[in-house]
């Protein structure tokens, strides 16, 4: 079981923080951008991005597979994570 | 200034209005901390769990405490970061959920 696991966060907020470490200790790989250390064209396209999974905008932002998850919340993202 | 120094100046002001920090200092602590990186990167401090745009007037909304919170608290017990709780919330006769972002999107600029 390995699905593509892509987190856009903040670096300053305190539930990306959180939910990271979660993955971490679950030994979940994943890629993480912080979206407020973007600038420009990256940190515009990267929006877009966001805004498909999520239309808030709002952090963190986690896609396990087809699944998305708002926000730190273990249950959901243990059941993404299985499903 | 220091983050304890913000603690105690801030404390001081929000209680008395029914707007108590989170007790989970390890939540509480990093978020004050955020904050005035936020203050130094920016000259603000905007919510660190936002994405800001940059300039006052565009994050005017989410300048902590954000406008936000009053409803959010009302609502969840805590606000969107959860800097900011009722006092049943700390008590545990709240569930501790994941607040839902309430600012519009439209507010984030590119």
């Amino acid at each position: 079981m390995s699905k593509d696991v892509k987190v856009y966060a903040l670096s300053t907020c305190i539930h990306c923080k959180n939910a990271k470490r979660y993955l971490d200790e679950c030994g979940v790989k994943y890629d993480c951008t912080f979206v407020d250390e973007l600038e420009g064209d990256e940190r515009r396209q990267t929006i877009e991005q966001i805004k498909e999974h999520n239309p808030a905008v709002s952090f963190p932002t986690i896609v396990i597979g087809d699944s998305v998850v708002v926000g730190f919340n273990k249950d959901k993202i243990n059941k993404a994570l299985e499903d | 200034m220091e983050v304890r120094e913000l603690y105690e100046n801030l404390k001081k002001i929000q209680e008395p209005k029914g707007y108590y920090f989170n007790e989970d200092e390890d939540m509480t602590f990093p978020l004050l901390e955020s904050l005035l990186t936020n203050k130094e990167r920016l000259g603000y401090m905007a919510c660190p769990c936002r994405l800001a745009n940059g300039s006052f007037e565009a994050d005017k909304d989410i300048i902590c405490p954000c406008v936000y919170r009053e409803a959010d608290v009302e609502e969840y017990g805590a606000c969107f970061c959860a800097l900011y709780v009722s006092k049943e919330w700390n008590e545990g006769k709240i569930e501790k959920e994941v607040v839902p972002e309430r600012r519009p999107p439209e507010k984030i600029l590119f």
